[in-house]
């Protein structure tokens, strides 16, 4: 069975057609990337997965459990953690507290625990703070776990940010751009650090990536998307060596 | 998070240290930076007592008709030629006392620190409220004046920090603390009239009299549960709207509930609810207060807590890592105005009277100014918002009308040098604050 599988996912805003007729199926372990010119609709794929959005037409299913008509809350906590294109931190919030609020729906604590300061509260808070403490060493970012956020480097900020979607304990990632804005060489990290990830915590991983060595290096499989439909799919070399996708996408920019 | 006072406070100790530091903040941190909190009590007790036992004599010999009630501010007002005397009383019950006494404790005051830091956080926090209990209640019993302005500022501590979780964690801007303290206050008067109390409006009691006192915290549960039922009614359009929307949906909750309960006849309409039992003594008030502090302050500093400041900084963030945001906005709307309902409780037993227009806008602008003048997101900043607009505002009534000017002035000072408040985005950690300085 497969991990994630979209059938058939059209969606509008108003008039228009962000998505039509996308389908994906993901298996455990596999790391698949999107890629299409800005604007064709990427990050809504991201939207209507996690929830955030509620597709016109379609299915959404993780692990057999249908996602359509979930909370985004909910189908984050199902299993599907991501990242966003334009780093959505909580500005007041220092290093570690991100990590730790991302381990919110597996706190064993009720409200009461939370108001009276129960042992049973603090024994959790510790369980989280040692478990992100552990993520943020994976991410090289723990020297920063006391700083507010905003004084990180944008760099950081980024692994920050996937140690956080790694806190919710994901079955697929949805790393939405992860290398926007990068220097090379902080790129040349990232791919290590997804492989790294990938390895250690065996997800399944959906990239939606502009740099295509990136792409190349890292996913089995790819899916070219213009106007918000699928033009091609297939292993790295075989969408490298497609008219279509030079046309629509590849022509009009750098392939480094 | 960063706590500015402690670190600028560590740094000019540090300072000191090194290079025998200059200007009157060195010299203080140099002579007093070393006394722990229990040392200031220690001083605090000792000042207190002092006025306990020769406070009538002391402002006899210095020309005073009785003792200065709220640190002689109406003297220095009203009676310029009494200055020098009040000025006097000042340094010789308070502030020499006070320093003397915690300076030469420090050493034992530090030894007593370091052994409650090696026990349970639950026993120094015991020890040093009951200390601060007892500095309260010696201060309290030179005047009923001076007992009424301690209780209300208690009760406003609890609005401040109430209010703070929602307008401050959360981000929003509610307008319906007063809506909520006034559902607490009716909540309460009624429970306790109807219960306790033989009257025109609610007829004879109906439990022993006896009974009563300890009924009490049942009416003010009673109290703020109806407030926080209330609540609600603003928790629920939270999902869909925020910031400008929802701030007038809560001021309309504000007009309801008020128009409400002055067509309620049998709580008295307009005229209100007299006659309730004198049951808010002050230890009843402190502890209320300090477990409203214990609860909220436990509350934020938990990651469930803090999803408030994640819906805040970014509410799409917080769903997509787990956090249920219906439910925070939920919990916390209908914490928060169970806190507001209680102080609304209180407040009413403190007063042994309510009517309808205790809680209008007037009271809003109120609990706003001291939330922001100390500061957002902060339950020190609270604290000092509640206690220092209290005590200013209490200090400044000799001066009538102008009060509301120099106050106001005061504030938009604040806000121009810190927009966020006194004390805006700390923690409060009870542990710290104990801590041996030495
Ligand atoms: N919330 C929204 N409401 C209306 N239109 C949207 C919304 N989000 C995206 N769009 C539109 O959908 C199209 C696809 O956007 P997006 O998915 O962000 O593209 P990509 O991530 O591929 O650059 C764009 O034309 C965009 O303007
Ligand atoms: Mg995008």
């Amino acid at each position: 069975m497969a991990l994630l599988r979209v059938d058939n996912m059209t969606h509008y805003f108003g008039g228009l057609r962000a998505v039509h007729n996308y389908n994906l199926v993901l298996e455990p372990g596999h790391i698949t990337g999107l890629i299409g010119p800005n604007g064709a609709g990427k990050t809504t794929v991201f939207n209507l997965i996690t929830g955030i959005h509620t597709p016109t037409e379609g299915n959404v299913e993780i692990e057999g459990h249908n996602l359509i008509g979930h909370r985004p809350h909910e189908i984050a906590s199902m299993g599907i953690g991501r990242t966003f294109q334009n780093l959505l931190l909580w500005r007041h919030m220092n290093v570690v507290e991100h990590v730790k609020m991302a381990c919110y729906s597996q706190l064993e604590y009720g409200l009461l625990d939370a108001f009276f300061g129960t042992r049973r509260c603090r024994r959790e808070e510790k369980r989280i703070t040692a478990k992100a403490m552990h993520l943020l060493e994976t991410f090289n970012v723990a020297d920063y776990s006391s700083r507010l956020i905003s004084n990180l480097p944008y760099g950081a900020q980024r692994r920050v940010e996937m140690a956080r979607a790694m806190a919710t304990n994901p079955k697929v990632l949805l790393l939405d751009e992860p290398t926007a804005g990068m220097t090379p060489d902080e790129l040349n990290r990232m791919i290590d650090i997804i492989r790294k990830i990938h390895r250690d915590f065996e997800v399944a991983i959906l990239m939606i990536e502009h740099r295509l060595k990136f792409v190349m290096e890292l996913c089995e499989k790819i899916q070219t998307l213009v106007f918000g439909e699928v033009i091609a799919e297939g292993t790295p070399t075989e969408i490298q060596n497609n008219p279509e996708v030079i046309e629509a996408y590849l022509g009009k920019e750098d392939v480094t | 998070m960063d706590f500015k006072g402690e670190s600028a406070k560590n740094m000019v100790n540090k300072k000191a240290s090194q290079r025998k530091g200059r200007g009157v903040k060195a010299w203080l941190a140099r002579v007093f930076g070393r006394i722990p909190l229990i040392g200031w009590l220690m001083g605090s007790l000792g000042a207190v007592l002092i006025e306990y036992f020769l406070g009538d004599a002391l402002s006899y010999y210095l020309g005073l008709p009785k003792i200065p009630v709220l640190f002689g501010s109406s003297i220095i007002l009203k009676k310029p030629a009494l200055i020098p005397g009040a000025l006097a009383y000042l340094l010789l019950v308070y502030a020499l006392p006070v320093s003397l006494i915690a300076k030469s404790m420090t050493r034992p005051a530090n030894r007593l620190a370091r052994l409650l830091a090696s026990r349970p956080v639950s026993l120094a926090t015991l020890i040093h409220l009951g200390l601060f209990y007892l500095i309260l209640h010696l201060w309290a019993e030179i005047s009923d004046y001076r007992l009424l302005v301690l209780k209300l500022t208690m009760i406003a501590v609890m609005l401040t920090l109430s209010i703070n979780v929602i307008n401050g964690y959360m981000g929003e801007f509610s307008c319906s603390h007063p809506g909520f303290m006034a559902l607490g206050a009716y909540g309460a008067s009624i429970t306790t009239l109807l219960l306790c109390v033989d009257d025109k409006l609610m007829g004879p009691a109906l439990l022993p009299a006896a009974a009563g006192p300890w009924l009490f915290p049942l009416a003010l549960i009673v109290g703020g549960i109806v407030a926080s039922l209330g609540a609600l009614v603003i928790a629920i359009p939270s999902f869909r709207t925020r910031g400008d929307y929802l701030a007038i949906i809560s001021l309309a909750f504000l007009f309801i509930v008020k128009s409400l309960i002055e067509n309620l006849e049998f709580a008295g309409g307009p005229r209100g609810m007299s006659g309730q039992p004198d049951y808010a003594g002050l230890p009843t008030v402190f502890i209320v207060m300090v477990l409203c502090v214990w609860t909220i302050n436990n509350f934020v500093r938990s990651t469930m807590g803090k999803a408030l400041c994640a819906v805040r900084d970014n509410e799409l963030a917080a769903e997509a890592m787990t956090v249920n945001t219906r439910k925070t906005k939920i919990v916390t709307f209908m914490f928060a105005a169970f806190w507001a309902g209680v102080a609304g409780g209180l407040f009413a037993h403190v007063l042994r009277y309510v009517n309808p227009g205790s809680f209008g806008v007037q009271r809003l602008a109120e609990i706003l100014a001291m939330l922001y003048f100390g500061g957002l997101n902060s339950v020190t900043g609270s604290i000092v918002g509640a206690v220092s607009f209290n005590l200013l505002s209490e200090a400044l009534r000799p001066l009538e009308l102008y009060k509301w000017i120099i106050i106001p002035l005061l504030f938009i000072l604040v806000m121009l040098y810190r927009p966020t408040g006194l004390i805006a985005f700390t923690e409060f950690k009870p542990r710290e604050l104990m801590r041996p300085k030495e």
